[in-house]
This record gives C-alpha cells, sequence and structure tokens, in this order.
C-alpha cells in the first residue's frame, strides 16, 4: 500500500544490501531465541492424555467435539467431567477411549472433526453443542455404524444412529431462584446472561420463574451481554446489578467468571449453573445447579453395547439425577431454606410443582 | 422506565463503570498512538494484551506478588513489541498482516501457557481500591473518580503524559517526524529504525499493562480469549481520537459508557432486544464521528515500511 | 529475460516461510511431549491425504479466496477492509432470506438470487464505511471493526427472533438457527464429497477481478487511486467515487462468500453468539491469503489453496495427535508472521533485477505478478 513515490523510490535506488544482511542474521537469531525462551515457559507443563493403544479387549472408544476449552468451569468441563467419570468406572483408558476437539466454536470444522471420526470408526462420536445438530444430521446417514449423539435438544431427525441429549435446566434454574428470592433482602436480583437463547433462557426463565413463584415482589433484573467470552463486560453487567441494588446474582456460559467476583467484592450471593463454580468465590457461592451428563451417557452406552445406535432423547433432570443441586458446604444456609431448598426440589422431582415457561 | 436512566443511582453508575471499562482500552489505545504517530499500524493488540493477561495473573498467582505480577506483563508485552518491530522495522513486513499474525500468536500462546501452566479457572486478590481521604467521601464524585484501583488511576495519567511526550519533547518530534516524513526525519539525522522500536515496544508494554488491568485489576481472573475482541476496538479507539491522546481519551469513554448504558438500560426493563442494546456503543462511536467530520489526517508515513536511501 | 528458476522461487516462498514456521512449531511440540513426525504427518494427512481431505480443503479455501478477491481490490484501492467478518454474515443473512421466502421458485433461479443476495448485502456492509471514509473522514479500520460486532448482534437477533427455525421455535431448546433450504437449492457437490460448486465460482471470479483490476478503467481507476490519490484527483479520477467502490466490491466478494457457505456447506444459518461461529473467521484469514497471494486475484487461488490445507490440516492434526487447540492458533499466527516477513527476500531480488535491467514497469501479466505486486503494493 506504498505510495507512488515510495515505490519509485524503491525502484530508483539500490540500497546498501550487504549490510542490511548481516544485521538480518543477527536480528533472526534474536526473534528465535525470543520465541525459543517464551516457548520454554511452557515447558513445565504436563503431558497430553493421548490415546492409548488398544489393550487386549476391545474398549469403548468415545469421541467428543467441544464448542469451548474442556476446562471452563462450564458447559464443555460439564461434558468432559462425566466422560473421565465413565471412563473411571469402566475401568481406565483401556476400557473406555476418550478423545476431544475442544474449542470447536467454528460449526463447519466442528462437522469436518464429527466426519472424521465417524470415519475412524469411534463407537459414539459426541457434538456437543447445540449448533453441531445440522452437521449431524448429514453426517450420521453416512455411518449407519456408528451412534452419535448431541445436546442440548430433543431432535434426534428421526435417525436411527442418533442420540438426543438435553438438560432441564429450567429445573435447577426454579430452585436456584426460589432461594435466591428467600435469600435476597433487598428484593433485586440480578442476572448475567450471553445470548438469549438455547440452555442459558431455559435457565434463565426458571429462574425467573421460581423467584416469582416465592416473592413476586422480588424484582428480576436480566442481562443479556451477546458473548460468551467477554468476561470484562460480564462483570460489568454484575456491577451494574449491584449498583441497581441487588444483593443476589446468577449467570449462566463461561464468561460469568468474571462476574462472580464483582459478587464476592460486593458481598452478594451467587447462583451457579453448568458447573460448580463454588472453587471462585468459596464466601458467596450458595449452590451450584450442576449437570451429570454420565446419567445419560451411562444408558446410551450400554444401548450401544445392546446394539441400539440411537432414536432416543435424554433429558437430565433433577428427577433422573441428570441434574444434582450442589451445595457450597461453606456457606452457611440457614435450615429453614435448606428445608425449603429440598422441598422444592422434591416437588419438582415428584411432580407436584409445575415450572411454567413464558 | 426511561425517566429511570436519569436517575443519578443511574448516572454514577455508568459514570463510574465508563471510567472502568475505558482503563484498558486506553493503556492499549495510548500505546497504539505512538507507535501510528511514527507510521506503524499494529494489528497485534489483542495479541499482546493476553499474552501481557496472562503473565500478569500467572506471576501474581504463583508469587502472591502483584507487582511482579505487573512487571511481568511489562516484560511480556516488551518482547512482544520488540518481535513486532524487528518483522516491520528490518523486514518491512506488511504491517496489518503481521498484526494480525501476533495477534493469531498471542491469542494460542495465552491459551497454550493457560492450560499447561494453571489447567483451570482461578483467581487472584487484584489491586485494591485506592482510599482517598476527603476525596472518596464526596457524594457522587468520590464515587466515580476516586474509588478506583492504581491501574485505573495510572490510565487517566498516562494520558496528559502521552501528550507531553509527544507535543513537548524532542522524542516527540523525533516520533511525529518519522511518522510524517521518515525520508526527511533521516536526513536530518534522526534514527528511523530506532524511533520506530521504541515506539513500537512502548506499545507492547502499554498493551500488557492493559492485559493486567484486566486480569489482576479489574476482573482478578484468567481465561481464554478473555479480552474477546477489546484490542481491536482500542485500535479503533486511535482512529476515533484522531492521534491525539486526549481524543482517544474521549473515545474510550463514549465506548465505555455507552456499553454502561447499553447495560443499565437491560438492568432497568427498558424493552429493547438485547441484541440490539449490544448494538449501541458501535453504533454511537460511528455516528459521533459522522457528527463531527474530523478533518484531521493520518500520519502519512502510516503502514508504509522505511528504506533509506543511499 | 529472467530465469524461471527465479520465478519458482518467488512463487514458492510463501512454502518456504510455511515450513520454517512449522519447523519452529517443532520445537513446541516436543516441549508437549507430542512426536512432531507424527504431527506433521497428520496435517499433511489432513490436508491432502486422500480425496477427500483435499476436498475438504478446497472447500475451507473457497471462502478464503472470495474474501481474498475483495481483498485484492480494496487493498490495491488503498482502502484496507478488516470487516470481512460482518460483510459475510451480512451477505450470508441476505441469502439464506431469499431461499427461505420464495421455496416455490426454481433452484437455479433461487441459487442465482442467493448469491446476487449475497453480493449485495456483503456490499451494502461494505459500502457503508465507504461511503463514511470518503465522505465523513470516518477511518475504514474504525469503522469495519464497528461495522463486524453490529452485523454479529444483527445476526444473534435475526436468528433468534424473525428467522428463527419454525421447528426450533417451538422446542424448549431454541436454537438460533434458520430453517434448512429445500435440497433444491443446495450448490451443486462437484464429486462424492463437500466439494461445492461454490469453488469453481469462486475461481470464475478470480479470473473476472482479474480482468476488473487490469482491463476495465474502474480497475485502472481503483488501482490508480490508490497508488497516488493527489494524482488521481489531479488527473480528473473521482477519488471518493473510487474509494467507495473499492470498499463496496470488497465487501461485496466477502458477502458473496457468507452466501457461498450457506448454500454450499451448512445449508442455514446458525450462530454460537460470535462471529467467528458462522465464517471460521474467513473475514480475517482471507486477508492473509489475499497477501500471501501478493494482492493478485490469480495467486490467490493457490494461496487460499495453501492457507486452507494448513487450517484443515491442523485440525487433523489436533485429532490425531490430541494437542490443544491453541497449539494450532499459535501455529496459524507463526505461520502469517513468516510468511509476510519472508517477503523482504522476493523484494530485494526484484529490486536486484530491476538495477539490473533498469527498465520501468512491465506490462503486467498473470505469471507476472511480482511486478504488480510492486506497482501496487
Amino acid at each position: 500500500m506504498a505510495s507512488g513515490l515510495f515505490v519509485m523510490n524503491k525502484m530508483l535506488y539500490e540500497t546498501r544490501i550487504v549490510k542490511m544482511e548481516k544485521k538480518m542474521k543477527k536480528l533472526v537469531w534474536l526473534l528465535t531465541l525470543i520465541v525459543v525462551l517464551s516457548l520454554s515457559l511452557s515447558a513445565c507443563g504436563g503431558s497430553t492424555a493421548a490415546p492409548e493403544e488398544a489393550a487386549a479387549m476391545e474398549p469403548f472408544r468415545v469421541a467428543v467435539v467441544m464448542p469451548s476449552a474442556i476446562n471452563d468451569l462450564a458447559f464443555s468441563q460439564s461434558m468432559y467431567d462425566a466422560l473421565l467419570l465413565i471412563q473411571e468406572e469402566m475401568g481406565g483408558p483401556e476400557m473406555f477411549e476418550i478423545v476431544y476437539s475442544e474449542n470447536m466454536f467454528v460449526v463447519d470444522d466442528a462437522a469436518a472433526a464429527i466426519r472424521d471420526y465417524a470415519s475412524q470408526g469411534y463407537d459414539l462420536v459426541i457434538g456437543h453443542g447445540s449448533q453441531y445438530g445440522s452437521s449431524l444430521q448429514e453426517i450420521a446417514p453416512d455411518f449407519p455404524e456408528t451412534s452419535f449423539a448431541w445436546g442440548t435438544t430433543s431432535e434426534t431427525f428421526g435417525q436411527p444412529n442418533i442420540f438426543a441429549y438435553s438438560a432441564s435446566s429450567q429445573q435447577g434454574g426454579y430452585v436456584n431462584g426460589v432461594l435466591a428470592a428467600t435469600l435476597s433482602q433487598s428484593a433485586t436480583i440480578g442476572v448475567v446472561g450471553p445470548i438469549e437463547v438455547g440452555d442459558a433462557k431455559l435457565y434463565v426463565d426458571g429462574f425467573k420463574a421460581g423467584v416469582a413463584a416465592t416473592n413476586p415482589a422480588v424484582t428480576v433484573n436480566v442481562n443479556y451481554i451477546g458473548s460468551f467470552s467477554d468476561v470484562a463486560l460480564a462483570s460489568e453487567a454484575a456491577t451494574t446489578h449491584i449498583s441497581a441494588g441487588a444483593d443476589v446474582l446468577t449467570g449462566t456460559a463461561q464468561m460469568v467468571v468474571g462476574a462472580i467476583g464483582k459478587a464476592e467484592e460486593a458481598n452478594a450471593l451467587w447462583f451457579g449453573t453448568q458447573s460448580n463454580q463454588t472453587s471462585l468465590a468459596p464466601s458467596i457461592v450458595v449452590a451450584n445447579q450442576v449437570y451429570h451428563w454420565e446419567v445419560a451417557l451411562r444408558e446410551m452406552i450400554s444401548m450401544i453395547q445392546a446394539g441400539e445406535l440411537g432414536g432416543k432423547a435424554f433429558d437430565a433432570t433433577l428427577a433422573n439425577g441428570g441434574e444434582v443441586m450442589e451445595f457450597n458446604p461453606d456457606y452457611a444456609l440457614s435450615d429453614d431454606a435448606k428445608a425449603l431448598a429440598d422441598s422444592t426440589i422434591q416437588g419438582i422431582i415428584d411432580g407436584s410443582i409445575t415450572i411454567t415457561l413464558p | 422506565m426511561i425517566t429511570e436512566l436519569f436517575s443519578t443511582t443511574v448516572l454514577i453508575g455508568i459514570l463510574a463503570s465508563g471510567i472502568r471499562l475505558a482503563t484498558p482500552y486506553l493503556y492499549a489505545a495510548i500505546g497504539e498512538t505512538f507507535s501510528q504517530k511514527s507510521g506503524v499500524l499494529n494489528l497485534g493488540v489483542e495479541g499482546q494484551m493476553l499474552l501481557g493477561c496472562f503473565a500478569a495473573f500467572y506471576v501474581t498467582f504463583t508469587t502472591g506478588s502483584l507487582w511482579l505480577g505487573l512487571l511481568a506483563a511489562i516484560a511480556v508485552g516488551a518482547l512482544m513489541g520488540l518481535a513486532m518491530a524487528f518483522v516491520t522495522v528490518n523486514l518491512r513486513a506488511q504491517q496489518g498482516i503481521s498484526g494480525i499474525g501476533f495477534y493469531l500468536f498471542g491469542l494460542g500462546m495465552s491459551d497454550l501457557l493457560f492450560q499447561r501452566l494453571m489447567g483451570t479457572v482461578e483467581t487472584v486478590q487484584g489491586f485494591p481500591k485506592i482510599y482517598i481521604p476527603g476525596l472518596s467521601e464526596i457524594p457522587g464524585i468520590g464515587e466515580i473518580f476516586f474509588n478506583q484501583n492504581i491501574l485505573v488511576y495510572g490510565a487517566y495519567l498516562l494520558v496528559p503524559l502521552a501528550w507531553f511526550v509527544l507535543n513537548k519533547t524532542t522524542l516527540g518530534l523525533k516520533i511525529r517526524a518519522v511518522g510524517e516524513n521518515p525520508d526527511a526525519a533521516d536526513s536530518l539525522g534522526v534514527n528511523v529504525a530506532r524511533v520506530r522500536y521504541f515506539t513500537i515496544i512502548l506499545g507492547g508494554i502499554l498493551s500488557g499493562v492493559a492485559g493486567a488491568s484486566l486480569s489482576i485489576a479489574l476482573l482478578n481472573v484468567f481465561q481464554q480469549n478473555m479480552t474477546s475482541g477489546l484490542g481491536f476496538i482500542a485500535v479503533a479507539l486511535v482512529y476515533f481520537g484522531a492521534w491525539h491522546p486526549v481524543g482517544v481519551l474521549g473515545g474510550a469513554l463514549l465506548f465505555s459508557m455507552v456499553n454502561s448504558l447499553q447495560l443499565w438500560v437491560q438492568v432497568l426493563g427498558i424493552p429493547i432486544p438485547s441484541d440490539i442494546a449490544v448494538m449501541m456503543p458501535y453504533v454511537l462511536t460511528i455516528l459521533v464521528l459522522v457528527a463531527t467530520v474530523s478533518r484531521v489526517r493520518a500520519p502519512s508515513a502510516l503502514t508504509k515500511p522505511f528504506e533509506r536511501d543511499e | 529475460m529472467r530465469s524461471k528458476l527465479s520465478t519458482l522461487f518467488d512463487a514458492l516462498l510463501p512454502v518456504i516461510a510455511t515450513l520454517a514456521a512449522l519447523a519452529v512449531g517443532t520445537v513446541m511440540l516436543l516441549l508437549l511431549k507430542v512426536n512432531p513426525i507424527e504431527a506433521y504427518a497428520a496435517l499433511w494427512d489432513g490436508a491432502f491425504g486422500s480425496a477427500n481431505s483435499f476436498a475438504e480443503t478446497l472447500v475451507k479455501a473457497t471462502p478464503l479466496l472470495l474474501v481474498a478477491l475483495g481483498i485484492c481490490i480494496s487493498f490495491r484501492g488503498d482502502v484496507i477492509n478488516i470487516g470481512g467478518e460482518g460483510q459475510m454474515i451480512v451477505g450470508a443473512v441476505l441469502a439464506t432470506w431469499v431461499g427461505l421466502t420464495f421455496t416455490e421458485a426454481p433452484g437455479w433461479l433461487i441459487i442465482a438470487l442467493a448469491l446476487v443476495a449475497g453480493f449485495v448485502g456483503g456490499g451494502i456492509w461494505g459500502g457503508i464505511p465507504g461511503v463514511l471514509k470518503a465522505y465523513f473522514n470516518v477511518n475504514e479500520i474504525l469503522s469495519t471493526v464497528m461495522m463486524n460486532a453490529i452485523a454479529v448482534q444483527l445476526m444473534n437477533f435475526l436468528l433468534r427472533g424473525p428467522m428463527i427455525d419454525p421447528a426450533q421455535a417451538e422446542l424448549a431448546s431454541k436454537i438460533p438457527q434458520t430453517a434448512r433450504l429445500i435440497d433444491e437449492f443446495h450448490l451443486a457437490r462437484l464429486a462424492p464429497t463437500r466439494l461445492h460448486a461454490g469453488a469453481l465460482i469462486a475461481v470464475v471470479l478470480a479470473v473476472v477481478v482479474y480482468i476488473l483490476l487490469w482491463r476495465t478503467i474502474w480497475g485502472y481507476r481503483i488501482r490508480a487511486v490508490g497508488q497516488n490519490p493527489h494524482a488521481s484527483r489531479y488527473a480528473g479520477i473521482k477519488v471518493s467515487r473510487y474509494m467507495v467502490l473499492a470498499l463496496l466490491l470488497s465487501g461485496a466478494f466477502a458477502g458473496l462468500a457468507g452466501a457461498v457457505q450457506v448454500y454450499g456447506v451448512n445449508y442455514r444459518m446458525i450462530t454460537d453468539g460470535s462471529a467467528s461461529g458462522f465464517t471460521g473467521s474467513a473475514g480475517f484469514n482471507g486477508i492473509v491469503a489475499a497477501l500471501f497471494g501478493q494482492l493478485h486475484p490469480l495467486w490467490s487461488i493457490p494461496a487460499s489453496i495453501l492457507f486452507g490445507a494448513l487450517l484443515v490440516g491442523a485440525n487433523k492434526m489436533q485429532r490425531v495427535v490430541q494437542v490443544p487447540s491453541a497449539l494450532i492458533t499459535v501455529l496459524n499466527g507463526l505461520v502469517v508472521v513468516f510468511v509476510v516477513s519472508s517477503e523482504i527476500w522476493r523484494h530485494r531480488r526484484q529490486r536486484r533485477r530491476l538495477a539490473a535491467a533498469g527498465e520501468e514497469e512491465a506490462q503486467p501479466k498473470p505469471d507476472q505478478p511480482q511486478v504488480q505486486k510492486e506497482a501496487g503494493q
């Protein structure tokens, strides 16, 4: 994009190439040194969990494609943790092989990954994100011997080799909402969400229903920040809620780590979802709705082993243990509140409480 | 509901949060101002910020020292700046593109190091808010201006400092000369390469500090890609501010306060779809520029590598 | 005049630089306790190992090439368009709307209309920064960055609201996606792979852009404005108008890339809330591909394939040796830096040649992009 003048200069004059080249060599070395130095920082890490070679017995092989990192303390981690748990139950990597592709937020790349895993003969290929469904619908018919699963949804496209799984996140949201309404003294609660869709919307709507059922006078302010990754904006959203008088906060998706810190600073309470977020702020986290995908996974695996490759939709609920309310033992929840939480959970399980969503 | 937007709580909230949100933009954009003034476009700010973010967080997390953390962010930013300077000054590479390369490098490297060294999201105690007796107690004003941490104050002190250096010192004169007419500057004995090395490394350092201001002062966590496009906005704000530190400050404050305003709009339940609310700062930034048609011209040699004539 | 060997070296320079970057990557692989040979074998296998993987490479290269064509136009006009992401999105939205609205029309008509819609949508999203720059002095880097963010929110709003898949509107999952395009509207597949007609369209358009830039008065003026706006104004060219045109066309090609992704690959729009979820960052990577191709439409073809191969192969490598995806991003960054840095060697050889020949700028020919690059860079 140089100006014509500049180009002319370059053409008109020969430069001192030889001298430059000497300098260049030195600098190339310098650059190499910098790169190597910065890389050596990473040396202290451990080794990756490379897939082991098959042992004597045929292992069950699972491949999973996830939209964010396996350690996001949210959606992707909930699946990865479940797979690790099953691996342990089934007798380690020799019996249960896991491979994963993380950060596959590009739908198109995820499709390529799913197809590739399927062609390598994995027993179960999981697309852990609702944006992957469309790709599965295309790919699954080409691999009738392979079982596929995707979530969170209830749609199996009528395919005999697609499982669907979802979480009734409105249930845990409802329990959190009931507790939040009980514990809020300012009668104002703040919610930080990513985008008004899918699992996030379901949780938030359930949460609002729980608050409304407990104390209609409590205001719930909701803020969708339009991003799954903007930690700074999530944190500022939390601050805004606190300025608006909220003393209890909740939020969903991986960027809420920024919001939890602000809640802690202001000594407001926090309700978590998707993963147990207690470690981030042990003094203010009251309860977390945690997904236990292993419940659905176990059933899928035994169906696959029995020769049934799909066609079923699983829903993680409080009743079937796919969703569990995990309370923070370090937070002194009053006995009354705990009893209320327990009876709410029980009510949702036995159906005496029904959650109406907008 | 609309009227609630004009209550004092909301106004104070918007101003205070605007000032906080603007902090990382200020560091990064002032740094970028220096390099652009000398004729170098650095699109790698986001990557430098992310590495600074992680370095500050990791060192603080392991040593417990915030100042060591800040130092680490400075060092990493300087290293990234050095590499960028080598590529743009010595190898005369296309600046926009090499910047994208450095962005990707920083994005990946910060995440890789995070996974290897940390493994999961953790928190640290960041720089505390500084309480200034008297000033912090003034109602409203105190909460807005005098209830922030040291890196926030630092960002605002940087503005007059940058203005002074750029406009009132020989160094500033050299920087501007190199950015406007490197050939002339060179013939007057200014070492063009050295000046650009200086500004690019300074830009790297300030981007590193911008990252640190997030990870150990404002948010006190690290997560992959946590800057989420902030570095690109910072580059845009340099154009908004027309290469003037005070203009950059204006842009950063405008963008941040509108962003904070849209959060309030949602919190107060004003019925605008959330996505439309989120658009507001981006749309307004453009509209303000359109309304205040500026005729300030970019440094003439911006993006143009310098090659000395015989 | 100049040796074939020299031309070959120039053409291979990006490849050599890529290999050098991967060599640096070896250090990192070793640190991660991964066998680099195994890793790079997987990369090669993923990009070129079979007909299917080569098809995947071409599928990846298609939007890169389309965006790169637009970048060739805008950068030659000395306007920097980093709004490819937003332009792809708006183009795709408009094209998708066409396919979902006129379901009764014949397939060929809808595909043609949709591609035009993508072109127009991207053109609008690129034209706005063009107008802002030409008539309001709003810098295009600023406006394109902002317009990207606006496009993402617009997409999120439309896909979860007015354009949501009616089936999803019923379900609790409320996945933000549009309905699927009916089969008649899909771009033809060229083989039993995912390779689709969009790749052919992109190659044909590369020739068209070449002709536009070097054989038409418009192209001549865009390049003239890019090289020296003052002289152009003096010569009677309406500089503002050609600035707008450069950005508009640049955006239009990105918009077309978005439309092609929908009609050739995804058959619907889905959002994960970010731009790259839909675009695969092609709006950014296309800039890199254009530069790899020395801002020449025809050289952008192999450049896009090289870059596409790298992206596809790296994903395969991630799956085979199970390295963190972040490593792939790092390698990607290193390749960009190395390739863009390697340009200096080409420039230098060229200067030597020019000095030796003592010639004026040669008549540009497609097999001599180096000379044109010099003229337009």
